[in-house]
């Protein structure tokens, strides 16, 4: 009982903290068409920012989240004008290599400036105690990932669903040529979404740093989960992503827990069986 | 892309011979690198049979992404698979390494047969998704199976017979080099018979439009299947002469990385014609040797902005580089390709 519980809890977290990872990786394949493989160089930039802020400047854990996340997004906004912006309605395997390519360089660049080694993220007091459930005691860092990841969701389905933001996204997904027509300027929405995107990659990469540790090729480890989790969930869709994370996510910590030697054979394993029976994803769109 | 395609309708007679011509110098050109590398640079010869060996690869992975647009992120599946194959039978008495380079491409080939069989039922970024996750599920098995692989350890400890009975795999690496670029030649002749056949003007049809293809009466999946199994082959043949020329099989033959990496290099080169995937690997071998033994992460770097440099520049790669700049430079006379 206690097993099961525990490997509850930790799938749980786990699949939240992927939830907030993978999102934005979500959002930009699904409402914007590109398969941005560089999502985790992103998150991995930020993950870098937070630890040089908490170690270096000596900030606290919410101050370094809100800089990873500025200084993340700071950086995604020159990039999306001079190479994503290129690359809107190409080939997938012309995304798939100029998103590499990124990825490529940020890691080459990141790891020549701060040096290849594993960048800790220290927690706050307030989230590396156990907090006591009553019934059970719980780290209290997976309940923070856990709020996390509802506030996220949660706040994602307001902004597309409930504001004048959201109808303008929605409608130039559908038909950015109609939506151009009617007044709504595209690119301001799609940078802006991509923005948003690379925030969540920020914030993800920062929340989520105890189970995906920081390290000089975190952009390459967790890129082809990142993608594969989205493509579970079917792009473009939030519960399904949802879905698609906490499914994984119970399924490769169940793996890791029952069967160590196994490693990712579970999660692999149940990928490809997912994806023959649902080619788009959980609940992905028709094309 | 599509203008290329569309322009290039089936091969007249007269230019089937001027076809003919090119491609003879294509192997004379490939003969003559061949021999240069070996005259060049005698003390580096285990790495330009690696170049080899992946240059197969990246062959194989031509076949399925140039020439009948199946993105792939998991080829390296098939060329472990032929290493391993390959590293397996020689430790259990089958030393001769022609038959070990067949035994490679049959175990490659059923690798592709399955691949194909899984790969071809999703398509778009499903089908990549699906790619990437077989070769990460082949790594993990092959790590667990380490009673036949060697696991993380890899495959270590046999020694193929000496080649025709006659010539020793020295330390110099002398005989595999010869070998390989025997190897390659050979199957660099079949494979543009292979492209040129009707079966691969079909491949370069679906490619084009699939449902247009279907319309028309033929069936695609088995014809994309029979190209997995090809390509499954050449890179089964690759995996084998990479395991009988270094004697060792790493896992690290089934990885995501090596994968990611051919795609680059075919990509590098240009895709839809076998002499890119030759270039590319070449360049981009020769370069990681010399810029990653300065700082790997100064190599990473630098292959990052090639990539986006190709994307943005050269989409055709650099064949495809060299292919737009030649009429150019012939004048008048030389008509758009």
């Amino acid at each position: 009982m206690q097993t099961v519980f525990s490997i509850a809890i930790d799938a749980f977290a786990y699949g939240m903290a992927l939830f907030i990872i993978c999102i934005g990786l979500s959002l930009t394949m699904g409402l914007m068409r590109v398969i941005n493989l560089a999502h985790g160089a992103f998150a991995m930039i930020a993950g870098y920012i937070a630890s040089y802020a908490q170690r270096e400047l000596g900030t606290g854990y919410a101050v370094a989240i809100l800089l990873a996340i500025l200084g993340t997004i700071a950086i995604s906004i020159p990039l999306e004008r001079l190479l994503y912006r290129r690359i809107y309605g190409s080939p997938q395997l012309t995304q798939v290599l100029m998103t590499i390519g990124i990825t490529f360089c940020v890691i080459g660049i990141t790891n020549f400036f701060f040096g290849p080694t594993l960048k800790t993220i220290p927690l706050p007091a307030a989230l590396s105690t156990p907090v006591d459930l009553g019934f059970r005691t719980v780290a209290g860092h997976r309940l923070f990932v856990m709020a996390c990841g509802v506030i996220v969701a949660g706040g994602l389905w307001f902004l597309i669903e409930k504001t004048a933001f959201g109808i303008k996204l929605r409608a130039t997904v559908d038909n950015a040529g109609m939506a151009d027509a009617l007044g709504i300027k595209t690119q301001v929405v799609y940078a802006i979404s991509f923005a948003i995107a690379m925030g969540l990659a920020a914030f993800g990469g920062v929340v989520a740093a105890e189970f995906l540790p920081i390290e000089p090729y975190y952009a390459l480890r967790y890129m082809v989960t990142f993608l594969v989790v989205v493509s579970v969930g079917g792009a473009g869709s939030i519960p399904g992503a949802l879905l698609a994370c906490l499914v994984l996510g119970a399924i490769d910590t169940t793996g890791r827990y029952l069967m160590p030697d196994f490693g990712n054979f579970f999660f692999y394993a149940a990928v490809i069986a997912i994806v023959c029976v649902f080619p788009r994803g959980f609940l992905g769109r028709a094309q | 892309m599509q203008v290329i395609a569309k322009s290039r309708p089936v091969a007249s007679p007269p230019k089937a011979a001027g076809h003919l011509v090119r491609d003879g110098a294509g192997l004379v050109l490939i003969l003559a690198a061949g021999a240069a590398g070996y005259w060049l640079f005698p003390d580096n010869l285990a790495l330009l049979t690696r170049v080899i060996a992946i240059a197969l690869l990246v062959l194989s992975l031509d076949l399925l992404v140039g020439y009948c647009g199946v993105a792939s992120l998991g080829q390296a599946t098939l060329f472990g698979a032929g290493a391993y194959a390959a590293g397996m039978a020689c430790l259990r008495g089958v030393t001769e390494p022609m038959t070990l380079i067949a035994i490679g491409a049959v175990a490659g080939a059923c690798a592709g047969l399955v691949m194909g069989t899984i790969m071809l039922r999703a398509h778009g970024l499903a089908q990549l998704v699906l790619s990437i996750a077989i070769v990460q599920l082949a790594h993990e098995a092959a790590n667990k199976a380490s009673a036949y692989t060697g696991g993380s350890d890899g495959l270590a400890g046999f020694s193929p017979s000496p080649l025709f009975g006659t010539f020793e795999f020295d330390l110099w690496g002398r005989t595999a080099y010869l070998f390989g670029l025997g190897l390659l030649v050979l199957v660099f002749i079949a494979l543009k018979f292979v492209v040129a056949s009707p079966f691969g003007v079909l491949c370069r049809g679906i490619k084009e439009d699939p449902v247009r293809i279907r319309s028309m009466g033929a069936f695609v999946f088995p014809v994309l299947l029979k190209m997995f199994v090809i390509s499954g082959a050449v890179a089964g043949m690759g995996g084998a002469l990479a395991a009988i020329s270094t004697q060792v099989v790493g896992l690290d033959s089934v990885s995501f990385e090596l994968s990611a990496n051919s795609l680059v290099m075919l990509v590098l080169g240009g895709l839809g014609s076998l002499y890119g995937a030759l270039i590319g690997t070449v360049i981009f071998m020769g370069f990681e040797h010399v810029v990653s033994a300065i700082n790997p992460f100064h190599w990473m770097t630098m292959v990052g902005a090639l990539l986006i440099a190709v994307v943005l520049v050269a989409p055709g790669g650099l064949g495809g580089l060299v292919s737009r700049l030649r009429p150019r430079l012939r004048g008048r006379n030389g008509e758009q390709p």
